[in-house]
């Protein structure tokens, strides 16, 4: 028995722009119950007092100089786009104004 | 997208009815050489896609490495708005899909900006000051540009496709975020556009950024929101994004009064959504309501380590901060006994460093600002340009008040001197030497001109013989044409007097 | 001859180049060959780049022949993991997302191996970025074990070690997030390096977990991977994450441990990561190992690591949700494939969801859903944050145990090889065969694979793990284990593997 939906999965599957087959979305439901679980368990120890670790090695302050480097030849960078049109690359119709 | 259905109230009773609240972001792109996770260029108007490396086109394999100048930046700008400065901070991934954003998250600071809690003094035009409070200013990177191309419109909904070019992509941003501005009521649409503003002058006397708003160097999204008196909670805001000038951040600002006020009137709740402003008609529309319902799955960004500013860094960095424009302006007007009015037309005209470059080469305060808010003025007015593009330095207008108050030029001589340094006739100086306008300070031949003068009109000279003084300036007036106006007009009367009496 | 040159150590080989006993041009080009004749059975490469190798094999040779002062390495042959980035020659990642890009920039560790004058014999295949432990996730066709080519050659490197175990490539890089090289040089019989976090540099490498993964050396001898180490290791400034210390000294560490003495030094065995789950033999093998350590002179105790157990949850977390996110990028728009939905308008939005729907295989699909929920709103906290202080708590755990003992030791992982297919419907069972490797990631010391025998004819693995920058204790204690098992086998473990059928030569195309 799952406790992630299948509805769920889909809005996850539209957050994530991956489009799913119907059999997909059922297979999935399923199978998301490893990270419920997984949950389940490091909440047995993830306690309020015990500091988060986002980086392996602390390490602060990792600056760059303000210094120009070469750009990417402009053939280069286009060369792997699906498609390009003036030096620029060329992508579907965007819907979604931000 | 028609507007023509939008029902509005008029202004003055739209905020005599409600209490307006605002809310101000500004994005400001610094002026580093660099963008703010790796070495490309950002110089501005390059070909698209040139300036551009495997970072900023977040292509699969690259890494961000931030951009020290940037995090320095960032820290000016936190404490010229007298903000805490984070003793740790770190980015995060703001994640969502958009094909302007390369890596399709943005990086950002998210809860742990570089500077919090601040304030702002913002100045009116009317000298009123209005402290605007400063929740955040945090780092984070720039997207590229859409052109959208085909469909009827050219606009995003009727393109068939769109070009991107993502030279822009990466550049450093700070985001300045205020806390809700309230209590300043029918005037909210002024506060904004002088913060905006204020903000600029700021970002220019940093030099962190040319603060250019023609180029979208610095872009502002201002929440409105009314409610019925200002005990009441606040209302739901709305949130109008880029809009890229003064004028149009005091037009946003009002226009969303005059609608959320109809909104409220008609017996309608405000939808709080964002909506984009339209320069040509001065209204705004709704944007279009995101399916992600803004689920932006922020996690600290694993790629960077936190910043941890020194405290010595911090103080070595505020120990060179430049005097903020409000605080200089008030020490120059103090300086020069300028009139609030006064100053108020100086800053104004932009004229400030005009007048003080004139004053620290010698003029007055009074003459300097007589000069450029005067003659110069008027012929900048007339001529179309701004001030400072005129042909003539602040050092050439002192020595001009110099030849004056050492009596070698007198007021109308000095205007044609200018004239001449203004048609670029070189130096003041030389070109009164070259066009012989000089006053005449040897009493010879002024003597011998009046003498002339009063030869010449005899009932003249016996009316002032006989003590009536109102007649002299007839004679001053023969003697001035008579030397083409070169002669002090003050000696002239005196030697009228002594050549009368010795008659 | 061409059979003795691909059997020899990348120690032997450079050796031998720097004496003038063969050239790089004949040694790259034997693995050329030896690639065109087992490469049909075993498929450890995506794509062999024969000219590029050989272009380089001919330079250094050249450079040689005049005199020039060369790199330790210079003109023995590499072979690349396709997750990482390489200038003019295909990566995939083992995606069909990718198919066919060519990435216009290299990894810093592939400029190092260039500049180093390391012919780059190909790239290798490898479950889908980096998502498996079998490399049956690849968009490409599965690699076969060359111990038993019925069986899985462990992942995401199944690639990189098949490679090396078929003596296709002296030497290989793997890449390691939760023991993406240590497990699949377990089940080939290889030696694996995950160095310290940072200590390769990671710019090139196609992220999937940023604060986990690690490049490192995938040979046949510690010895190779020091050498390797060396070379692609050090500080990258343009990787944030990379260390600014200098590398320990791992191949002088490495050959100090070819004496086979390990005096005073103290070896922990980890409690949580011998127990349940593993194979007897396996078991039976690690037992053995210990006696060896014992007799060099080491200090054999048992230490405890309780929040271990705790591990393969937090991975399960971070790795989706840091892994949902890298992978974001792959939509369509700016290189790779794109893919327009078969039916409706061809907006931007419906094909991003079209390609990823198409390029994306269903391990990838799971994990970027699995992340996209762990981050989604208003779970944050409760996973990734919390997943984050079980981190905290491992790596508390290994400062704990470094304080009592030098290196801490475990199977690298819990069984043989399996067979192709076996587990391929079980995603957990084919997860828990990184239980042991995975702490390592969390904490971010490094950890080693070395082969330690065979059980039923198939090689099983020794881990090691040490203090984060200590990597050379690692070659010190992982080279005397090898050389004392060497001493009681008679020569290398894969001397026993079984010959490989061979394809009849065709030049030197694959």
């Amino acid at each position: 028995m799952s406790t992630i939906s299948r509805e769920e999965v889909a809005r996850l599957a539209a957050l994530a722009r991956i489009d799913l087959s119907e059999a997909e979305l059922t297979r999935l439901a399923g199978e998301l119950d490893v990270i419920v679980e997984s949950v389940a368990k490091v909440s047995e120890i993830a306690t309020a007092d015990v500091p988060a670790t986002s980086h392996p090695l602390p390490l602060t302050n990792v600056f760059r100089d303000d210094v120009p480097v070469e750009p990417l030849p402009v053939a280069d960078v286009l060369a792997g786009a699906p498609a390009a049109e003036d030096g620029r690359f060329l992508v579907p119709q965007i819907l979604e104004e931000d | 997208m028609s507007t023509s259905t939008v029902a509005l109230v008029d202004y003055d009773e739209a905020v005599a009815r409600f209490d307006p609240v605002i809310g101000i972001e500004v994005h400001v792109e610094l002026g580093t050489r660099t963008k703010m996770f790796d070495g490309a260029p950002t110089e501005f108007g390059a070909d698209p896609n040139t300036q551009v490396t495997p970072v900023s086109l977040g292509l699969p394999g690259a890494l961000p490495v931030l951009n020290g100048t940037a995090v320095e930046s960032a820290i000016k700008i936190g404490l010229a708005l007298n903000c805490q400065i984070a003793e740790v901070c770190r980015f995060a991934r703001k994640n969502y899909f958009y094909p302007d954003i390369p890596k399709n998250f943005q990086t950002s600071q998210y809860d742990e900006p570089i500077a919090h809690d601040g304030f702002l003094d913002v100045e009116l035009e009317d000298g009123t000051v209005v402290r605007v409070e400063i929740e955040r200013a945090h780092m984070e990177e720039d997207a590229g540009k859409n052109t959208h191309v085909g469909g009827a419109t050219g606009r995003i909904h009727g393109a068939e496709y769109s070009l991107v070019d993502y030279n822009r992509a990466g550049i450093p941003l700070i985001e300045i975020v205020t806390r809700p501005i309230t209590g300043v009521g029918t005037r909210a649409p002024e506060v904004a556009r002088a913060y905006v503003q204020t903000l600029r002058d700021i970002f220019r006397a940093l030099e962190v950024s040319e603060a250019r708003m023609e180029r979208g160097n610095v872009r502002a999204d201002v929440n409105v929101s009314l409610r019925p008196s200002p005990d009441a909670p606040l209302g739901t805001r709305t949130e109008t994004k880029n809009v890229n000038s003064f004028r149009s951040v005091e037009r946003a600002v009002r226009f969303e009064i005059s609608r959320q006020a109809a909104v409220l009137d008609g017996g309608g709740t405000v939808v709080q959504e964002t909506r984009h402003w339209h320069e040509d008609t001065g209204v705004t529309t709704p944007g279009r309501v995101k399916s992600d319902a803004e689920d932006y799955r922020y996690f600290p960004e694993p790629d960077l380590v936190p910043v941890a500013p020194s405290r010595d860094w911090v103080e070595e960095i505020r120990a060179t901060l430049p005097e903020m424009p409000v605080a200089r302006r008030r020490r120059l007007q103090d300086e020069w006994g300028y009139a609030d009015a006064e100053m108020r037309d100086v800053v104004n005209a932009g004229a400030i460093e005009l007048i003080e470059s004139t004053v620290a080469a010698g003029a007055s305060p009074a003459a300097a600002r007589k000069w450029w808010m005067g003659e110069l003025a008027r012929t900048a007015n007339t001529d179309g340009v701004a001030l400072e593009e005129l042909l003539v330095t602040p050092l050439q207008v002192a020595e001009l008040q110099g030849l004056v108050e050492s009596g070698r030029l007198n007021d109308k001589l000095a205007r044609q001197v200018l004239a001449g340094v203004l048609a670029g006739e070189g130096s003041p100086e030389q070109v009164a030497h070259d066009r012989g306008l000089e006053v005449v300070s040897d009493d010879g031949p002024l003597i011998a001109a009046v003498d002339e003068a009063l030869a010449a009109q005899p009932d003249v000279a016996e009316k002032i013989r006989s003590g009536n003084l109102g007649p002299v300036g007839a004679i001053i007036g023969a003697v001035m044409k008579a030397t083409r106006g070169q002669a002090d007009a003050g000696r002239v009367r005196e030697l009228v007097l002594e050549r009368v009496a010795q008659d | 001859m061409a059979a003795d040159l691909t059997r020899r150590s990348a120690a032997d080989l450079a050796q031998a180049l720097r004496s003038g006993e063969v050239s790089s041009v004949e040694v790259t080009q034997a693995h050329l060959d030896r690639i065109a004749a087992v490469d049909g059975a075993v498929h450890a490469f995506l794509h062999v780049s024969t000219e590029d190798a050989l272009a380089t094999a001919r330079d250094v040779d050249a450079r040689r022949a005049a005199g020039e002062e060369l790199p330790a390495l210079a003109g023995v042959p590499v072979a690349v993991k396709d997750v990482v980035v390489t200038k003019g020659m295909p990566t995939t990642a083992g995606s069909r997302i990718l198919s066919g890009w060519v990435p216009p920039y290299d990894a810093t560790l592939v400029e190092r191996l260039r500049a180093a004058g390391m012919p780059i014999l190909g790239k290798t295949n490898m479950d889908e970025f980096a998502m498996g432990s079998s490399t049956e996730h690849s968009a490409y066709g599965d690699t076969h074990n060359p111990w038993d080519l019925d069986r899985i050659p462990g992942g995401s490197g199944g690639g990189s070690a098949a490679a090396v175990a078929a003596f296709e490539a002296p030497l290989a890089i793997g890449t390691d997030t939760g023991g993406s090289i240590r497990q699949p040089g377990a089940v080939t019989g290889t030696v694996g390096v995950k160095p310290t976090y940072g200590g390769v540099s990671r710019y090139g490498l196609i992220a999937l977990a940023s604060s986990l993964d690690q490049a490192g050396p995938v040979t046949r001898t510690v010895l190779d991977s020091a050498l390797l180490h060396e070379v692609i290791g050090g500080h990258d400034p343009r990787d944030s994450t990379s260390l600014a210390e200098p590398l320990p000294d791992v191949v002088g560490a490495a050959r100090l441990g070819l004496t086979g003495d390990l005096t005073g030094v103290r070896v922990g065995v980890v409690r949580e990561l011998d127990g349940e789950g593993y194979q007897a033999g396996v078991r039976d093998r690690f037992e053995e190992s210990l006696d060896l350590l014992r007799g060099a002179g080491a200090e054999v105790v048992e230490v405890s690591c309780p929040h271990f157990d705790y591990a393969l949850a937090a991975y399960y977390l971070i790795l989706p949700s840091e892994a949902s996110s890298n992978l974001a990028k792959f939509d369509g728009m700016r290189f790779g494939l794109r893919v327009e939905p078969t039916d409706g308008p061809a907006t931007a939005e419906r094909v991003m969801g079209a390609t990823r729907g198409a390029g994306f295989g269903d391990e990838v699909k799971r994990r970027i859903i699995l992340g996209t929920y762990a981050l989604s709103a208003g779970y944050y906290d409760a996973y990734y944050g919390s997943a984050q202080k079980v981190r905290t708590l491992i790596q508390r755990d290994f400062a704990a145990a470094f304080e009592q003992v030098d290196v801490l030791v475990s199977p690298t992982a819990p069984t043989t090889a399996f067979k192709l297919g076996e587990k391929l419907d079980d995603p957990l069972a084919m997860y828990l065969n990184d239980v042991a490797t995975i702490p390592a990631n969390l904490a971010g010391v490094p950890g080693m694979s070395v082969p330690n025998g065979l059980v039923d004819g198939l090689p099983v693995g020794f881990q090691i793990l040490a203090p984060a920058r200590a990597d050379d204790r690692l070659y010190r204690v992982g080279a005397a284990l090898e050389t004392l098992l060497e001493q009681r086998w008679g020569g290398p473990l894969l001397a026993q593997a079984p010959e490989l059928p061979t394809a009849a030569p065709e030049g030197s195309q694959p």
